[in-house]
């Protein structure tokens, strides 16, 4: 009898290691992956893949920061990466685990060592910019053909927005980029850290508030493509998937991304591998496979976001690499601005002034 | 021994239920916000004298020198307060004609208020988003039939918290009311009548005072929950709703302040305390008289 039961047992501790050897955990934004390539990677590799997704930055971080969080490999933005590094979040890339690292982009990488200084902790997954998605039709028929749809005076010019509320307009949930987006167009400097110009954009929204239907960071993406909005202020890839979502059910919606010429943010989404991951091996599988070429391709083809892989470039669809909304030409790049993490003190300013914005207390 | 075991055991489930984590979460709010695994300080690790000394009352100092918190307070208790009459004005003719119905079908009707249950709260939630939407089916309905020729806005306002809350917690409210009228002495009706109520009065001076303890068992059970709702404000209600659970997530997740969050939290316990101590006493006093 206890003979059975420490076979038993043994058995069972053996399953155990064997499944805790045999998987990977991997929080990522929602809409952001071809789900073939997960199959692909639990193919390769025999590892189980567990895809959690999330839609919001802060979310992440609370997870991260809350420690434990059980993710072997999560997707921050560059600035919340950076604030993570310093509170100890990350554990080191082992780069000899991770051969594909030459594939990547100079032209990216130069721009994120910003965020993590010699991307020792992190490698790039996508980037895009936050720009403004239209349903062209509607637009033009309430503004007329000469409609700014490239332009922030579309969203953020009450003229145009009174007009546009009866056809719906969504905005991001996200503080970190729409207050920067507000200051860009009242000229100020967008990454600006001072409580005094971050307070500005309230009277920015303030008077664009009453047409705003909706702060969400995800619904807009089938919002704009089944005709229930007409605008919303997002991620470039969330809005390009809209417009493919939009002509594959070929309803009639024809929607367009631009990124504001008076200037946009531009972001990267990193993956890292949390300090206490507990598949740290399969974790730096998985970054090698993301960063494999023609992986990457997929996953661009598929998302309609940019990538930082440079040898992924060669498989790229022409309708993502030929397309400035996703790899913007040079004038586009120079126009692109980029932020810094807010120190906790003007991080609650930031917070309350959104909030302020949105609830209108 | 029996006796003191017959004691400890309610106490013990008291102290590791409740006020463990108070306490937990009590601390946390004495502490100040770092940039850190966990994002707080100062934690044990720094030892137990470092630790006394780091807690203050400056996050409570904070909470009243803005007033978004004790509107999003004041604003929560609102919606709660008048999603409990609410609730209590749908709740109880619903009891009362389950009361009333044949007894062959009263296990069927309970079985009706019981049967969304099996479902996900959360799916049940979303289904409303279905239904009050722009393009959702209630509108759907009311443009067919011609009562209205514009698209109500419903969803994302405070009218869509109502609704959800009371759709939520109805049972809630039913079944402790359906519990005394069930057990009411028709007798008593006749009674009243024969001495020269009216239906209606007999209703007012028999019914309503005999189940009173139900009354009051429900909407505490509504009340309670409701004051701290998180999902259904998110789900449901515009970026206009304010109520505290929102603000408690939003100090938790976008600021990552977890000390505020838990001084917010702290304060919403020290509110919900009163009609918790109430709820007890009527329990107790209502076991008493049936003993």
């Amino acid at each position: 009898m206890i003979k059975a039961l420490l076979t038993g047992t043994a058995a069972v501790s053996l399953l155990a290691g064997m499944a805790m050897a045999e998987e990977v955990r991997v929080y990522n934004w929602s809409d952001y992956i071809d789900e073939e390539l997960l199959a692909k990677f639990e193919e390769e590799t025999g590892i189980k893949l567990i895809y959690d997704v999330f839609d919001s930055n802060e979310v992440l971080e609370t997870k991260l920061l809350a420690g434990g969080s059980g993710y072997d490999v999560v997707v921050p933005s560059g600035t919340f990466l950076q604030r993570q590094i310093t509170a100890g979040a990350f554990q080191k890339l082992d780069m000899s685990k991770l051969p594909n690292i030459s594939n990547m982009w100079g032209v990216v990488t130069d721009r994120t060592e910003q965020y993590d200084p010699d991307n020792a902790y992190s490698i790039n997954y996508m980037w895009g910019t936050t720009g403004i998605g239209v349903n062209l039709g509607k637009v033009r028929e309430i503004l007329g053909e000469d409609a700014p749809v490239d332009s922030l005076e579309l969203v953020l010019n009450p003229d145009n927005m009174s007009k546009l509320a009866e056809c719906g307009v969504h905005f991001l949930d996200a503080p970190a980029e729409m207050l920067p987006m507000a200051l860009k167009y009242i000229g100020e400097d967008p990454d600006s850290h001072d409580p005094e110009v971050i307070a500005k954009t309230e009277e920015v929204y303030a008077k664009v508030r009453p047409y705003i239907q909706k702060f969400h960071s995800s619904e807009y993406i089938n919002a704009l493509a089944n005709g229930d909005i007409c605008v919303a202020v997002g991620w470039s890839g969330d809005i390009l998937q809209a417009r493919d979502r939009a002509a594959e059910a070929d309803n009639g919606v024809e929607i367009a991304y631009h990124a504001a010429k008076e200037g946009a943010q531009m972001w990267f989404d990193q993956m890292a591998i949390p300090v206490d991951a507990p598949n740290v091996e399969a974790a730096h599988k998985f970054l090698n496979f993301i960063m494999d070429a023609k992986n990457a391709a997929a996953a661009s083809n598929y998302v309609y976001y940019a990538n930082g892989n440079k040898a992924s470039q060669e498989f790229l669809l022409e309708d993502v690499i030929g397309d400035p909304a996703i790899y913007p030409d040079d004038d586009t790049l120079e126009n692109l601005f980029t932020t810094t993490p807010y120190p906790p003190k003007v991080q609650r300013v930031v917070t309350r002034t959104w909030t302020k914005i949105k609830s209108g207390t | 021994m029996r006796r003191f075991a017959l004691i400890a055991v309610p106490y013990i489930w008291l102290l590791a239920l409740f006020l463990v984590p108070f306490l937990i979460v009590f601390k946390i709010s004495l502490s100040d916000t770092a940039l850190a695994i966990p994002p707080y300080t100062p934690t044990l690790k720094d030892g137990f004298g470092a630790l006394i000394q780091g807690l203050d009352f400056e996050n409570f100092k904070f909470l009243t020198s803005d007033d978004l918190y004790y509107k999003a307070y004041l604003s929560s208790l609102k919606i709660a307060l008048f999603s409990t009459i609410l609730t209590l004005l749908v709740g109880y003719p619903m009891a009362y004609g389950m009361a009333r119905a044949p007894q062959e079908w009263r296990a069927t009707l309970m079985m009706l208020v019981i049967l969304p249950f099996w479902t996900s709260f959360l799916i049940r939630v979303y289904a409303w988003i279905g239904i009050l939407s722009n393009e959702g089916l209630l509108n759907q309905f009311l443009l067919s039939i011609g009562l209205i020729s514009e698209p109500l806005t419903i969803l994302n306002t405070n009218t869509a918290v109502y609704i959800g809350i009371v759709y939520t917690y109805l049972p809630f409210m039913i079944l402790p009311i359906y519990a005394q009228l069930e057990r009411m002495d028709d007798s008593l009706i006749e009674a009243a009548e024969d001495l020269g109520c009216s239906r209606l009065s007999a209703f007012w001076l028999v019914t309503v005072p005999l189940s009173k303890n139900g009354i009051i068992a429900g909407c505490f059970l509504v009340f309670i929950p409701a004051l701290g709702e998180f999902v259904i404000p998110s789900l449901l209600g515009g970026s206009g709703t304010l109520m505290i659970g929102k603000v408690l997530f939003e100090e938790f997740f976008n600021n990552r302040d977890w000390p505020v969050a838990s001084a917010v939290a702290v304060i919403l316990l020290l509110i919900l305390i009163v009609p918790i101590v109430l709820f007890q006493r009527n329990q107790q006093k209502q076991a008493e008289a049936e003993a």
